[in-house]
């Protein structure tokens, strides 16, 4: 397959920029990485998925308006 | 059960595993978008927070690399339209050519300037593409668009970059 940055490349602006941009090629954290993720892990809060609280939702809503629900509900709690 | 079935399956010392790998990796990515170490830092790992957070969207048989590519990739551009920032070159950043003269200078400033008053989707092209040496192939899969996309995008960004530095003074 043809690479088409061949069709139309634009050499001067390639040129132009690299006298003020340089490329990176070999660059690394300086520094471990990992304790800070870790961090970050331990400090996310744990997430509710949408849906849990859409059933939430539902189950509330179905006691407040049929009432005569809850003893079957606590019984399949 | 092997390593990507395992950090699926929510085992931080099979994500402590391909943190290591590709940590080096992904900080590059990063940093060819954001030009700043600290920012790049701090980005690589929201990077791999996104990526454990997304990890049952995660296909164990496809390749980590490239996912985590596209990830980090989104991640630089969040941070550029969030921070709408220049473009730095600290100390440690390989040096462009040292100028000869106050008008290099004022060139370089004035490039450098146009650069980062691209928008984010054009800029990271051009980085991508210009500075990076980066095949269209390579960027397209990186941004999750076509080459052709790469195309239009390189065309409209060089346009305007062209038109950014004509206005100041600059002929390329």
């Amino acid at each position: 397959m043809n690479d088409p940055r061949h069709d139309h490349e634009p050499e001067a602006m390639k040129k132009l920029l690299k006298t003020a941009v340089s490329p990176i090629k070999d660059a690394e954290p300086r520094r471990d990485l990992w304790p800070q993720m870790l961090r970050r892990l331990e400090a996310a809060p744990s997430r509710v998925p949408w849906w849990d609280w859409a059933l939430l939702a539902g189950t509330v809503a179905a006691v407040f308006l049929f009432p005569s629900v809850l003893p079957a509900l606590l019984f399949h709690l | 059960m092997d390593l990507a079935k395992r950090f699926v399956a929510g085992d931080l010392d099979a994500f402590e595993t391909l943190f290591r790998e590709y940590q080096r990796s992904v900080y590059r990515w990063i940093l060819r978008i954001v030009r700043d170490p600290p920012a790049a830092e701090d980005l690589t790992v929201e990077a791999f927070w996104r990526m454990y957070r997304a990890r049952a969207r995660f296909d164990p048989s496809g390749k980590c690399g490239a996912w985590l590519r596209r990830i980090a990739i989104n991640v630089a551009l969040d941070h550029l339209r969030h921070a709408k920032q220049q473009v730095p070159l600290p100390e440690d950043l390989p040096a462009a050519p040292a100028p000869d003269s106050a008008v290099q200078r004022e060139t370089r400033s004035a490039i450098q300037r146009a650069l980062s008053e691209l928008p984010p989707r054009l800029r990271v092209v051009v980085q991508l593409g210009l500075v990076e040496d980066e095949p269209y192939g390579e960027i397209a899969t990186a941004l999750g668009i076509s080459a052709n996309a790469v195309k239009v995008r390189m065309f409209r960004a060089v346009r305007l970059l062209r038109k950014k530095l004509l206005e100041a003074g600059i002929t390329p």
